[in-house]
């Protein structure tokens, strides 16, 4: 019986978080459409797919699904040398974008929520405020 | 039996034939490479305008906005540059000298810019002289309004013609839909002014009430190549293109150059923008890239230095990261070369003043095209 509270228990305090961030991934996704469309599309493409040997894909990307804290240190200081995506070496320069820190957390949640990406933890300010050079 | 495999054979042409892309559209390989590409300044970042001092030195801006004078084999940063709007596209741009530049030292630059009252950031021309590795007599020309926190399309490269005109690009700034076809709007424009930032009285937008009176030609999208033609002294630019559709223009006065009313490229989602490639009123480019090349850096061959290059028009590419060499017969594009594959993303182009090629390539540096012979 204490058993079955705990797990009734955990499971509402579970929901009501999910729920609770629910409408803010919900929203920070669509913010993070926007920055994508204004600053990633040219490379990146437009499904995610980028250009083989010259800009890495974001779609089903095992670089960006395994490497959060790296991929959002790319975005907020650039990003320049090798990188193994998908099994393809990448050498490239990516510039640094000069987005603001909120706007960083917008669109690393769009792109790991698009084109078949889906993340559970949601990217923070916070998050991307502790990222450092 | 004989008769069949003719048929199957007609069948096969046939198909070819109509499959086959407009020849315009195909670039190919060169087996005779008339240079070897020598690594002249190295460990740039993104090396966006260059241009070439009389002692042969070099001044060359990093988008990031550092000024590097580039002397003796040494690279030496310039002091007092003004403060850059770095997001997205935007940052220190464009380096042009002034035609009398030994007389008068004017150098001019475009940058992205947070000068006013709203957030973000637009395109400035401004001009300096450099003094004891620092820039001094900062003179704005031109500031493009309002700011945008919008990423893209700062246009930004600049020419002069023979009369002494300048010219600069700014490109629509993300809003496709509100500033290219506005001409009481900046952005999506071809811009000319008296080389002290005076507009001509005859500009073609002078008495258009309203309008921004700098304007030259509109319907731009971003147009980041910007060059003299040798022989006719007419100005060209080229564009970029949304998925597909970047183009070469030759700008006349008070033209409307289409954008987005009229375009062969195609939404980066697929979906296409308009079902119209030409309307009436509307120039139409000289030559149009599918797919998209991205270009960048546009330079006319003048010089004698490599065979069979004099007239010809090199184009960096950034998608597809190598240099293109297109062919002219008149204003037509008989020919398509690639050239310097596979090194990074092609910046910028330009020929020095010892008839040369030099080549800016992001996160490697400008190479300079060392002719064989």
């Amino acid at each position: 019986m204490k058993m079955i509270l705990f797990f009734y228990i955990a499971a509402i305090i579970g929901a009501s978080i999910l729920l609770h961030q629910e409408p803010k991934l919900e929203e920070s996704i669509q913010r993070g459409a926007e920055i994508y469309a204004d600053f990633c599309v040219t490379c990146h493409m437009g499904n995610g797919e980028g250009v083989p040997y010259t800009f890495p894909p974001l779609a089903k990307s095992d670089y960006l699904m395994n490497n959060r804290e790296a991929s959002i240190k790319g975005i907020k200081y650039g990003q320049q040398g090798e990188l193994t995506v998908n099994g393809i070496v990448y050498n490239n320069i990516m510039d640094q974008l000069g987005l603001e820190d909120e706007e960083i957390a917008d669109v690393m949640n769009y792109i790991l929520n698009s084109w078949g990406n889906s993340s559970d933890q949601m990217v923070t300010l916070e998050e991307v405020q502790a990222v450092t050079k | 039996m004989k008769k069949s495999i003719v048929y199957i054979y007609l069948i096969v042409v046939t198909l070819n034939f109509s499959c086959a892309q407009d020849a315009e559209n195909e670039v190919g390989t060169p087996s005779n490479i008339p240079f070897t590409a020598e690594l002249l300044i190295d460990e740039l970042q993104i090396p966006w305008g260059m241009t070439f001092l009389p002692d042969g030195s070099m001044l060359v801006t990093e988008k990031s906005g550092e000024l590097i004078h580039f002397k003796n084999g040494e690279k030496i940063a310039i002091s007092n540059v003004p403060s850059i709007y770095a997001r997205g596209q935007g940052g220190l741009m464009d380096v042009v000298l002034h035609p009398n530049y030994s007389d008068n030292g004017w150098v001019y630059f475009s940058y992205a810019s947070e000068e006013g009252s709203e957030k973000g950031g637009h395109t400035v021309i401004t001009r300096a002289r450099l003094q004891d590795n620092s820039l001094q007599d900062i003179e704005v020309l031109y500031k493009a309004t309002p700011n945008t926190t919008k990423g893209q399309h700062f246009g930004s490269r600049i020419v002069f013609d023979d009369e002494g005109y300048l010219y600069f690009s700014i490109g629509e700034r993300g809003a496709r839909d509100v500033n290219p076809q506005d001409l009481t709007r900046d952005g999506g424009k071809i811009y000319r002014l008296f080389d002290d930032g005076r507009i001509p009285e005859d500009n073609p937008f002078v008495s258009t009430a309203g309008a921004k009176t700098a304007i030259y030609s509109y319907g731009h999208r971003n147009p980041q190549g910007l060059t003299k033609h040798p022989e006719t002294g007419r100005i060209w630019d080229h564009e970029h293109g949304p998925k597909g559709g970047d183009e070469i223009n030759i700008v006349e006065k008070g033209a409307n150059y289409g954008w987005p009313l009229i375009t062969y490229g195609i939404n980066y989602s697929g979906t296409p923008i308009t079902d119209k490639t030409e309307m009436e009123g509307m120039n139409q480019p000289i030559h149009y890239w599918v797919p998209s090349i991205a270009p960048s850096g546009m330079a006319f061959v003048t010089s004698d230095k490599y065979k069979g290059w004099k007239g010809s028009l090199l184009v960096g590419s950034l998608a597809f990261q190598y240099l293109e060499r297109l062919t002219l017969q008149g204003s037509k594009v008989t020919n398509r070369e690639k050239l310097m594959g596979d090194l990074g993303r092609v910046r910028n182009v330009r020929q020095g003043t010892d008839g040369l090629i030099y080549v800016a390539i992001e996160g490697k540096g400008i190479y300079k095209l060392v002719p064989k012979d």
